[in-house]
């Protein structure tokens, strides 16, 4: 018991922040039109892609004669910039015809 | 000073996430959410790039860096760019791919640095244990997309292994256990090659959790891999005790499990049936009773004649019209009959084409208005004073079995109810069944004719002959 509120104390600004996301996330989308789904699917898909932080943390950090850090990182880089990048443009895409259509 | 401008962009950048999502769910501001979210992603890797630092040293290898983010720059924008409206879906589940890739890479880098720093890992049992899940879910996201993405491309059929299930169940159990073996220092070994075991099993579990998923069922898959990947990015967030990077994960992985819980409820089924009682799983007990016979074809001058002659028309785009790219000719037709004076509208079913939305947005990019597009619920009612429907290239939304046939895996999910109307035409390139595999009874009744061929041709013939009568 003790170990668990431990555990809870030491890291409390992330569930703090845990719970928060989870309520906002399940807010922000519950009233959404079917319309939007492929779209905000795509969106969310871009969001995720905040990972690549993560592999630019990695590959920032590798010391310069460690290949496979290196290696790795620059493969990690490359794939969370694609699914970043590709990620809005796709959502943009699919949006730009939204707009298209409200003009007419 | 550094630390304050790197914790100020996150902090922008986590409120773009937010903003961003909410706004992209309302069709009004929806472009500019999306914007919005890309800026403050922009603002959040600059400051990672060059105000990040561990123990007072910055991040170095700026080259690498940068040349990756290049990289996969113009590739993500070419891709996105080049890639054709129908083929969206697959698209998408490509880059939830990279995504989770991108997770599990960064674990393998950690995890190894984890070891050499020469600590037990049973000491550290949380950092052990953030990385390790990151590593699995990442891993999962990664495989399970890939084989969606070659599914809906085509690439790859529904399989299913004898015991798929027990064996899908077995696996994730090995995973579990594994991960506490490991973290508790229960199952003793060298740390790197548990590491790397565990790394196979989940992808061979993403690869066979996906596997026997069919057609219809891949857009709450995919939406259930995004969010995944959020929660693999969150995990990532957590080890690096990074403000952004978690709220965005979190946030992608709630919001993603409600859209994934949505589409569930608008194909009237639960989330465990989709994956455990899978259309293409249980494809082979379910073979549709009575549905056999006759059906009868008819030429597209018939068709033009009937249509022509209609007060009220109503077209049920499918799958079959976005991969024949026949949108504009659709619309085409549509604008052919409005002039001479027919009633048309577009019934919208909520997951027709391969992700709900998919018609809408095919649609659009054709420029058909808004206000024809109607809703399930809206335009049922609507079918049974309709004089002509004319379902193209669309199958299972409009399958009565699902509404009459206990036994038909697609039983329970709500359908347009294009049986009321006067006279049905079904346009299809052959009698094959559609993408859950089940036979359609409608095109064996007595008022419903077929017009083969594929959609773009048909409509095209179709449009040539109403313009030549008019």
């Amino acid at each position: 018991m003790e170990q668990i509120l431990n555990l809870v104390t030491e890291n409390f600004n992330f569930i703090f922040l845990l719970i928060l996301m989870i309520i906002l996330g399940f807010e922000v989308i519950s009233r959404v039109p079917a319309v939007l789904h492929t779209p905000l699917m795509s969106g969310a898909n871009a969001i995720h892609g905040v990972v690549i932080i993560g592999a630019i943390i990695v590959m920032g950090q590798a010391e310069s004669d460690n290949y496979l850090a290196l290696i790795l990182g620059f493969l990690a880089v490359i794939l969370g910039t694609l699914n970043v990048v590709g990620g809005f443009v796709v959502t943009d895409r699919m949006l730009e015809m939204f707009k298209k259509r409200k003009k007419n | 000073m550094n630390s304050g401008l790197l914790s100020l962009s996150y902090l922008i950048g986590s409120v773009s996430f937010i903003i961003g999502l909410k706004m992209l769910s309302h069709p009004d501001t929806a472009r500019k959410g999306n914007l919005y979210a890309a800026i403050g992603m922009t603002l959040a890797i600059l400051a990672t790039i060059f105000l990040y630092t561990k123990d007072g040293v910055g991040l170095g290898n700026h080259l690498w860096i940068f040349g990756g983010l290049i990289i996969g720059s113009i590739v993500g924008t070419f891709a996105a760019k080049k890639v054709q409206m129908t083929a969206m879906p697959q698209m998408v589940s490509l880059f939830n791919g990279m995504g989770g890739a991108c997770a599990a890479i960064i674990s393998i880098v950690e995890f190894k640095h984890l070891i050499h720093t020469g600590a037990d890992i049973t000491s550290e049992p949380v950092m052990t244990a953030t990385i390790l899940l990151g590593l699995v879910i990442g891993t999962v996201s990664f495989t399970g997309s890939m084989i969606a993405f070659g599914k809906l491309n085509g690439n790859i059929n529904d399989k299913t292994l004898p015991m798929q299930q027990v064996v899908n169940i077995g696996l994730l159990i090995l995973i579990l256990v594994m991960l506490v073996g490991i973290v508790t220092g229960f199952i003793s070994g060298e740390p790197m090659s548990m590491m790397y075991i565990l790394l196979i099993i989940s992808a061979l579990y993403g690869i066979l959790f996906v596997m026997p998923i069919g057609g219809a069922d891949m857009p709450v898959v995919i939406s259930l891999l995004n969010s995944f990947t959020g929660v693999a990015a969150a995990f990532g967030g957590f080890l690096y005790d990074n403000s952004v990077m978690l709220t965005g994960g979190i946030l992608v992985g709630s919001a993603g499990t409600v859209l994934t819980v949505l589409m569930c409820k608008a194909m009237n089924r639960s989330l465990t049936n989709v994956i455990v009682g899978s259309f293409g799983g249980n494809k082979a007990g379910a073979g549709p009773a009575g549905v056999a016979g006759n059906y009868k074809e008819i030429s597209v001058t018939d068709t033009a004649v009937l249509m022509m002659y209609s007060k009220k028309v109503i077209i049920v785009p499918g799958y079959g019209l976005a991969v024949a790219q026949a949108q504009h000719t659709c619309h085409e037709l549509e604008k052919v009959l409005d002039q001479n004076g027919v009633e048309v509208k577009y019934a919208i079913h909520p997951v027709a084409g391969r992700m709900p939305g998919h018609m809408n947005v095919l649609l659009a990019e054709a420029d058909v208005s808004y206000d024809k597009l109607l809703d399930m619920d809206e335009i049922n009612p609507e079918f049974a004073h309709t004089d002509v429907v004319l379902v193209l290239g669309a199958n299972d939304v409009v399958n009565p079995a699902a509404k009459t046939d206990p036994a038909s895996p697609i039983y329970g999910m709500p359908i347009l109810d294009v049986e009321n109307a006067s006279h049905i035409i079904v346009n299809k390139r052959s009698m094959k069944p559609g993408y859950a595999g089940i036979e359609n009874g409608l095109f064996f009744q007595p008022k419903t004719s077929m017009l083969f061929g594929d959609a773009k041709d048909a409509l095209t013939k179709l449009v040539a002959e109403i313009k030549s009568m008019a």
